[in-house]
Parts: structure tokens; C-alpha cells; sequence
């Protein structure tokens, strides 16, 4: 067999090993990434969607942050415009997870038969705009 | 200052757009004249932007806090190398320093490149050029003018987020700039030589210090983010393939694989169309990272202002790839490879090999990166995939990869001999294999961090070996000691042993990764005098005890900082802090969100790693998370390590490159020392 054959045997094999980790990889570790009308749509059509790990992407509906430092436990309420539930996390959150207005959250867990989801991680980033960073400077400046 | 300011960016945007059109479309040809003006035009974009930038540079430190962007992202009393750095902490600000780097390198380029390349230089300025435009047109017509003022003048400024005020994140963004910016100059040559139809191997050594150097702040700029991530976001982790993350680790890949196939290209003249489709793909995956993190169509905790930019370098990224593979097409049959591969058994097999896994993680990152909108738009719903999928996927194209550095440098050109395998291979492999029996013998038992290990034994075994044979040749055709050999055998080939020594922090980066799989984790909440206690994955116990909160005001922030009391089997180490800062403006106003500043006792073997989460009503009982990161400090000396080894490479002078097929063994010193590698 000719070297240029080998290689070209040699590189189908190493191709076929990444396309089929790829695969398992999405199959074992893909989790929906799903906003609170699309969670509660799904689970009401399907209640064995209550069981199913994913990730939700929605913002904290301001002033319904509930924290027991003791416990190191926090209680929100998520929302998007049409859908909103409850959320409990017990752990350490980022500092940008504040009471501050338009919070968006990335939180993984499941949504319990409770209507309660139950959070195992939760990030945060500030969804301040620019906007919202100008009406700010002229707050100041009046 | 800001009219200056706006009339440098409308003077530089217009002389782009005459350089780019008179140069791409082959108008020069013929016009001596006009070639001369297309090569001294980056030299006067050059100047003029930095004129703009020194506009901006004094807004930011003169406190005008009717430029807008001054107001959002400085106040008055930001410590002043935060002014400094506030230039690129907004995407306005980084719009110009881009445009500032990038009209800097395309200057340096037309001053630096040798003549022999005459015919591509009025080119070069010509891709320069457009790409400066379009950063230029994002500015003046995409709503990012730094220079804007506001219908009011602010008191104080917002100040500047506090995660930015870290001497990680004066240094972290500008090197990943440089990097993904230099791309440019190798992405133009190569466009040059496809334009001027010259494409034979001078526009690779053309571009040589180039790739090194953007390969080079690529590498910077990731470690640094790492390291600013360790450090300052307190999750205990440097790397969670965040798609921001990922997309500064793709062109990376991609580059690593281009500084490799290079070599190819040099010594047999084959892979040519792969390198220039190489070059032309970093570029686009460097434009592709500004995209997904300025656009937000991709959910990432980094929180970058969002903004209808990203559309632009959407639009631009899909011209750019368009034109330079259609350009690459259209000169296919001018690109037939001078040899073919002879045996899998020789270096052009596994830098083949090397190109294929380094662009297979790359595909996978990008893939996982993407995978959210690629599923939506497929099936209609979201579906993420996080640390695991990549960690599946890329550890083991990893060791993959970590075992062809080994064996790249100790197999030949073309084809390699039965007796010469076993001579070259003997010692290393048997360095890796006792490597991974020591650690057995010590008790480890995860499967991949001993195969991990073991190949990173075997690679330093390989490089080992060949300064060992390059010294002992030297020491009997000149009669030099070792250390003397040592040092003039790196530098009479310094792209070789240079190379060689980035391998070894690459292996020492690999070390570094392993230990992460070994990362012990514990929460607790004390009262003062309450302890907690940690296990160590070497054995040994931690025990921290909660010392007391104090509060004071610094600079420009209040505060909170615990202290802890740190034993280890009982022997005192000292103590640890951590604090949570409430930034504050001049008039005591808390700006921003407070943020945490970790608590770090680091050592070779392990780091101790405490973040202070809060205290209890007020009380001084205080919320705590510890980590034990094994080896962390081993990826800061890797970067270290590796910045040192480019510098050895990219050195100036040294021998010119001669295209020469070798026959011998590399590792045979007295014969390479004719023919530099």
C-alpha cells in the first residue's frame, strides 16, 4: 500500500474517532437550553419532563430574592414575559447575582412536580444596557 | 480633543478605502509610482490613528466626562493605569485600539519586510487596508464613535467595573487583541501571494515572525485570561469552555497547526494549499471570536454590552471567508504539491497527523461552541452541551497530540529506518513508561491522568535526548563544555531548541490540566473561632479557622475582608485572606455590584484557594468556599516557560532558511548543525 493510502486510511480512523465522540459527547452531555414558557410548555405536555436535567436562560424578577445565609440558601423568582416560577439554590452565587434590577440568570436543574425548579448551578451576568448606563450618568448629573 | 479625534478616524477611513481599492484591484501594476504610494500608505494610517489615540488616551486622563465614553467607563478616582486601560475596557474604545494595533503592525510590516518580496508589499497594504476599514466604517456608521459627546456634562464618571480593575485585565485583553489582530499580516501575505500568483514558499518566510508572534501573544493572552479568571471570579477553576474562551482558543489551534505545517511546505514543498487554507481560516475564526462574543447570539456569562456590532463582523467575516477561499480556488492548479508522502514512518506523517487532530479539536470546540444555534435552527430547540462534551472530545485528541510532539522531533524526513526507530525512541519511551509506573507505584489510578502523565515523560525524554546529542556533537567537533554547548546550540538554531523549549511548557501545561482532575471542593459557614476542614488529594489535612471580619475603606472601595488560620497536619501556615470590595464613586456612592477578591495560598504542590461568600446577618459568622487545585501554579510557570522559548525563536538574525530535503535523522547533531531545521 502506498504511504499517501496509509495516511489517508490513518486520517479516516482519527476523523471517524472525532465525529463519533462528538456524538456521544452531544448525545450523553447536550441538555436543553430552554426559556421559562418553553419549560412550562414542554413539562405540561409531558410530565416526564419534570425528571429531565436542563438549563434555563431567564431574568429574576426583581425583589423576590429571599436569602438564608445561615443555610446558604436563595429563593427567586424567574420570568420571561410570559411564564415565571419559583426557584431554590443552595450554594455560593456569583457576585453578580445581585437584587439589582434585570438580572439574567443560566441555571441548570430540574423543574420538581412542586412547580418548584430546583437549581444545582447558577450563573449570572448583569443585563444593565448601555441604555441603562446612560440614564444613570444623567441621573447623577440632575 | 474629540473633533481631532473624529477627523483621524474620517482621514484614516478614507485613505483605507483608497489604499484597499487601488491596491486589490491590480491598478498599480505597471505604476511604479503608485506601488510606492500603496507601501507608504500604512505609514501615514499608522500615524494618523495614533493621533486619534492619543486623542482618547487624553479624555480618559483628562477627566472629560462629557465624552460619553469616558463617563461610562472611568471615574475620578480611578487609579491612573486603570485610565490607561479603560481605552479597551468598552467595545467603542476596543474598536480603536484594534484599529490602532492593526494600523501599527501594517506600518512595521511595510518598514521591516525584506525587498524580495517587493511585489506583494503594495498587496499587503492593500488587505491592511480594507481590514482597517472596516473596523474604521464600525465606528464612524455602526454606533461605536468613542469620540461622541454627551448633551451633559456627568459630576463623575461610572467608574470602571470592578472585575476590570485587575492587573490581569490591564494585560489580558490587549495581548488577545495583539494576537488576533497580527493574524492579519500573515492572513494578507498570504492573499498577496495568491493575487500576485507568487506562491512559492516566500510569502511563508515572509510571515514567519508573524505567525510566531501572533501565535505567541495568542498563547499570552489565554494564559493571562486564565489567570485573571483564577484569580478574580472565584469559581475555583481557570477554564469552564465558555464560548467566549473557546473562541480565543480556536484560532490558537488553528495557528499551532499552521506554525507546524509550515515546516512541510519548507522542506518538501507540499501541503500548500492546506497552509494558505489554514492561514485564511485563523483569520476568519479570529473575526468569528469578536462576533459571538459582541453579538450575545450565544448565552455566556461574560457580559460584553450587546450590540447590532456583531452583525457587522457577521457580514464582514462572511465576505472575507468568501473572497479568500474563492481567491483560493480560482489558483487551485497553481498549488500541485513538489512530492508526495513516502512513509508513514516520518515527520511529514505526523506533522500530518498533528494538523489533522490540532483542526479536529478545533472543529469539535467550534461545533459545541455553535451547538446551540445549530440545534435550533436543526430541531427547532435549544440544546446545550458544557464541560463535559469538550472534556470527552479534547482529552483525548489531547494526548493524541501530547504523544506526536514526542514523536515528531525523533523521527526523520521521508522515511525512517528499523534501527534508527529503536535508536531514536529508546530512551524517551522508556522515561514515559517509568514516569507512569512511578506513578502507579504512588497510587494513582485515574486512567487517563496516568496516560497524561506518562506521554508528557515521554515528551520530555524526546527533548531531553536531542539537547543531550546536540550538546555531546558540539562538545566533540569544538571541544565545549556542556553549559557553554547548551547555550550556542540554542543559539545557533534557535527555531529549533526554542521550539523544543515550548514543548516542554507545553507538556508542563498538560501537567497542569491533569492536576485539575484531582480539585477537592468543601462549603461551610463558621462563626469566629469555628474551623473547617479540607483533605488534600496528596494526603493531609487542611484545617482553616474563621480569625474575625474587618472593614475599611481603600482607594476607591469599602472593605469586608475574613481573615482565616491555615494548618496543615497541625504546622501552621500562616494566613489567608479574602474580601468582598463595594466599589464607590468620589461622592461615596456605591457603583457596581460588590465583588469578591479570592484568597489564594499557593504552592508548587497545590493552591489553598478561599472565597469569602458573606457573613450572616451582619454578624461576623461568615459563609466560606475552599478548594484544593493541585498544581495550578505549574500552568502560570508554563506560561512563563513558553513565553521564553518564543522569545528564543523569534529572535532576530541567525541563519536564512535554506529548502532542503534532509535525509538524516533530525536528532543526528553534527549533520543538522549544516542544515537548520
Amino acid at each position: 500500500m502506498k504511504a499517501s493510502s496509509k495516511f489517508a486510511l490513518g486520517s479516516t480512523v482519527i476523523v471517524l474517532a472525532i465525529v463519533g465522540l462528538m456524538y456521544q459527547g452531544v448525545k450523553q452531555t447536550g441538555v436543553y437550553f430552554l426559556s421559562p414558557s418553553e419549560l412550562v410548555a414542554r413539562t405540561s405536555q409531558d410530565p416526564s419532563f419534570h425528571d429531565v436535567g436542563l438549563k434555563v436562560g431567564a431574568k429574576v424578577v426583581p425583589g423576590t430574592i429571599q436569602r438564608d445565609p445561615s443555610s446558604q440558601r436563595i429563593a427567586f423568582r424567574v420570568s420571561d414575559s410570559t411564564a415565571s416560577f419559583p426557584v431554590e439554590y443552595t450554594g455560593i452565587v456569583p457576585d453578580t447575582f445581585t437584587d439589582a434590577n434585570d438580572i439574567e440568570v443560566i441555571m441548570s436543574g430540574k423543574l420538581g412536580r412542586d412547580g418548584v425548579f430546583h437549581a444545582t448551578e447558577v450563573l449570572a451576568k448583569c443585563g444593565s444596557r448601555y441604555e441603562a448606563e446612560l440614564e444613570d450618568l444623567h441621573k447623577k448629573s440632575t | 480633543m474629540t473633533l481631532l479625534g473624529q477627523f483621524c478616524l474620517w482621514t484614516a477611513f478614507l485613505i483605507s478605502i483608497w489604499t484597499a481599492v487601488v491596491s486589490l484591484s491590480s491598478r498599480w501594476k505597471g505604476r511604479p509610482d503608485l506601488g510606492r504610494a500603496l507601501t507608504r500608505a500604512p505609514l501615514a494610517l499608522a500615524l494618523v490613528v495614533w493621533v486619534a489615540s492619543v486623542a482618547l488616551w487624553k479624555g480618559l486622563f483628562g477627566h472629560d466626562f462629557n465624552i460619553e465614553y469616558v463617563a461610562a467607563y472611568t471615574s475620578s478616582n480611578l487609579p491612573d493605569y486603570y485610565l490607561f486601560s479603560a481605552f479597551w475596557a468598552g467595545q467603542k474604545g476596543s474598536l480603536l485600539f484594534w484599529a490602532l494595533v492593526l494600523s501599527t503592525f501594517a506600518a512595521i510590516t511595510q518598514l521591516v519586510t525584506s525587498s524580495r518580496y517587493r511585489d506583494l508589499l503594495p498587496y499587503v497594504a492593500g488587505v491592511t487596508s480594507a481590514v482597517l476599514a472596516f473596523f474604521l466604517f464600525v465606528m464612524l456608521f455602526g454606533g461605536a464613535n468613542p469620540f461622541e459627546r454627551l448633551p451633559f456634562t456627568p459630576p463623575d464618571g461610572r467608574g470602571l467595573n470592578p472585575q476590570l480593575q485587575n492587573p490581569g485585565m490591564v494585560m489580558h485583553p490587549p495581548m488577545l487583541y495583539l494576537g488576533y489582530i497580527s493574524i492579519t499580516i500573515p492572513f494578507a501575505f498570504a492573499i498577496a501571494a495568491l493575487l500576485a500568483r507568487k506562491l512559492d514558499t516566500g510569502w511563508i518566510h515572509a510571515i514567519r515572525k508573524w505567525s510566531l508572534l501572533s501565535w505567541l501573544f495568542l498563547s499570552i493572552g489565554i494564559t493571562i485570561g486564565m489567570w485573571w479568571a483564577y484569580v478574580e471570579l472565584g469559581w475555583g477553576g481557570y477554564w469552564a469552555w465558555d464560548p467566549v474562551e473557546n473562541a480565543s482558543l480556536l484560532p490558537w489551534l488553528t495557528m499551532t497547526a499552521f506554525l507546524h505545517s509550515v515546516m512541510i511546505q519548507e522542506k518538501r514543498g507540499m501541503l500548500k494549499r492546506w497552509n494558505l487554507g489554514l492561514v485564511i481560516g485563523s483569520f476568519l475564526l479570529s473575526i468569528l471570536g469578536t462576533f459571538l462574543t459582541r453579538s450575545g447570539v450565544i448565552a455566556s456569562v461574560h457580559s460584553f454590552a450587546q450590540s447590532s456590532v456583531g452583525y457587522l463582523f457577521l457580514g464582514f467575516l462572511l465576505l472575507a471567508g468568501i473572497g479568500g477561499f474563492t481567491l483560493l480556488y480560482t489558483r487551485w492548479p497553481n498549488l500541485e504539491p513538489e512530492a508526495e508522502l513516502e512513509s508513514l514512518a516520518s515527520r511529514e506523517a505526523a506533522f500530518l497527523f498533528n494538523n489533522l487532530a490540532l483542526v479536529g479539536v478545533a472543529f469539535s470546540v467550534l461545533w459545541g461552541t455553535l451547538f446551540p444555534i445549530l440545534s435550533e435552527a436543526v430541531r427547532g430547540t435549544k440544546i446545550s452541551v458544557g464541560p463535559p462534551f469538550f472534556n470527552k472530545v479534547n482529552v483525548p485528541l489531547g494526548l493524541l497530540l501530547l504523544a506526536l510532539t514526542g514523536v515528531g522531533p525523533l523521527i526523520a524526513w521521508r522515511k525512517t529506518s528499523l534501527p534508527n526507530l529503536r535508536r531514536q525512541f529508546l530512551w524517551p519511551l522508556s522515561t514515559g513508561l517509568l514516569t507512569a509506573a512511578v506513578l502507579v507505584g504512588l497510587g494513582m489510578r485515574d486512567g487517563y491522568a496516568l496516560m497524561a502523565l506518562g506521554l508528557s515523560g515521554f515528551v520530555v525524554g524526546t527533548v531531553v535526548q536531542e539537547f543531550y546529542r546536540g550538546i555531546r556533537a558540539r562538545g566533540r567537533l569544538y571541544q565545549e563544555g556542556p553549559l557553554v554547548g547548551f547555550v550556542r546550540l540554542i543559539g545557533r538554531n534557535r527555531r529549533r531548541y526554542g521550539g523544543y523549549l515550548i514543548h516542554v511548557a507545553i507538556v508542563i501545561y498538560f501537567v497542569g490540566f491533569t492536576g485539575g482532575a484531582f480539585k477537592v471542593t468543601k462549603e461551610a459557614t463558621l462563626s469566629v473561632g469555628e474551623s473547617v476542614e479540607i483533605e488534600s488529594p496528596y494526603g493531609g489535612t487542611y484545617q482553616l479557622t474563621h480569625m474575625g471580619i474587618s472593614q475599611y475603606e481603600a482607594l476607591n472601595r469599602l472593605v469586608t475582608a475574613a481573615s482565616l488560620e491555615v494548618t496543615r497536619n497541625g504546622k501552621s501556615l500562616g494566613r489567608v485572606f479574602s474580601e468582598k470590595r463595594q466599589h464607590i464613586d468620589s461622592f461615596k456612592n456605591p457603583t457596581f455590584q460588590p465583588s469578591t477578591e479570592v484568597g489564594i495560598l499557593g504552592g508548587l504542590r497545590e493552591d489553598l484557594y478561599v472565597v469569602f461568600a458573606g457573613t450572616v446577618d451582619g454578624t461576623e459568622r461568615a459563609s466560606f468556599a475552599v478548594t484544593v487545585n493541585p498544581l495550578v501554579w505549574w500552568v502560570w510557570f508554563a506560561g512563563g516557560l513558553l513565553v521564553f522559548g518564543g522569545l528564543i525563536t523569534l529572535w532576530p538574525g541567525g541563519p536564512a532558511p535554506v529548502p532542503v530535503p534532509v535525509r538524516t535523522p533530525s536528532a543526528a547533531g553534527q549533520a543538522e548543525q549544516a542544515v537548520p531545521a
